[in-house]
């Protein structure tokens, strides 16, 4: 009797083991960061463009404020854009850009082409900041409430439903 | 003629390619061969997180090119292997990891490949008797 439930049992392990690989498929290129949680790392850098004016965590902090990893050799970047312009322009949170490894010629020819709707666009042209963030593709997107700590990361192109589901509850808004 | 100009051409072009390919990483020096193997350990240990197959050792994309300078770097500054692995798994999680460390989630990954082995052991030793039963049986029928 055993015997014979022995295949259906390994059958329907199979199925779940199966079911379970597909619904984390989809994201299986996704690191989860071991950030969320923690205050955004310290950070010293200039703002594209302005390389006389550097900033550092103490003039972000204060309001929840979105910062967006992008790049002009980066194509989703585009693909994500009129998303990012719409939330900032909608005032629900700051949008602060950030330029990772870029050329400072490309990332403005960028800006002027697509649109800056960003608070301003912090610099990281060695991308050394960006490993202090883990950052390891573009775009991602870093979400940080008032007091500076990282409440949620994106990995990948921000949607509306990502702004929707993800970002906005997470600011009350 | 003008062929072999082209040709001359080609090559050259093909072995400029080639010093330029070879000088986006300049070889590292240690400062002993210690160095140099816990430098190779710790690359091959750390996953590439761009290309998630490969590990920091083999990979050849920017950030893991970076990363392999970080690591040296840390080394120089006399960092311990514990330190520099902290280093990454603190920025990328515990799945920059060949070998993760056993904790509560990752211990279906280490208990898997055991629970596994011990449950074929036991199907094993399960049929093995079971037939040797049959076996004794027939016999029984046959020298009766």
């Amino acid at each position: 009797m055993i015997g014979r439930l022995v295949p259906v049992i390994v059958f329907v392990l199979l199925g779940v083991l199966l079911a379970f690989g597909l619904r984390i498929a989809d994201h299986k290129t996704e690191i989860p960061s071991p950030l969320i949680g923690k205050p955004m790392p310290p950070f010293e850098l200039p703002v594209l463009g302005q390389p006389d004016r550097v900033l550092t965590n103490e003039d972000l902090i204060g309001e929840p404020f979105l910062v967006n990893v992008w790049a002009s050799w980066c194509p989703t970047c585009r693909v994500e854009h009129p998303y990012i312009t719409e939330l900032a322009r909608s005032g629900a949170v700051r949008v602060i850009g950030f330029n990772y490894k870029d050329e400072l010629s490309d990332a403005q020819a960028w800006l002027r082409r697509f649109g800056d709707p960003y608070e301003l666009t912090l610099q990281d042209y060695s991308g050394r900041y960006a490993i202090d963030l883990g950052v390891y593709a573009a775009p991602e997107s870093f979400l940080v409430d008032a007091d500076g700590t990282i409440i949620f990361k994106q990995i990948g192109a921000v949607t509306p439903e990502v702004i929707e589901n993800e970002i906005l509850p997470r600011i009350g808004k | 003629m003008k062929q072999l100009t082209r040709l001359a051409l080609l090559a050259a072009t093909l072995l400029l390619c080639g010093a330029l390919a070879a000088q986006t990483e300049t070889p590292k020096v240690f400062d002993s061969e210690e160095q140099e193997a816990r430098f190779k350990d710790l690359t091959m240990e750390l996953r590439c997180v761009v290309c998630q197959n490969q590990n920091l050792a083999d990979s050849d994309a920017p950030l893991a090119q970076q990363l392999r300078g970080e690591i040296y770097d840390m080394l120089q500054d006399g960092k311990s292997n514990e330190e520099i692995t902290g280093f990454m798994v603190s920025r990328y999680g515990d799945f920059v990891l060949y070998k993760p460390p056993v904790q509560a989630n990752t211990l279906v990954l280490w208990a898997f490949p055991i629970t596994m082995l011990l449950i074929g052991a036991i199907v094993v030793a399960f049929s093995v008797r079971n037939r040797s039963r049959k076996l004794a049986a027939a016999q029984k029928k046959g020298s009766a």
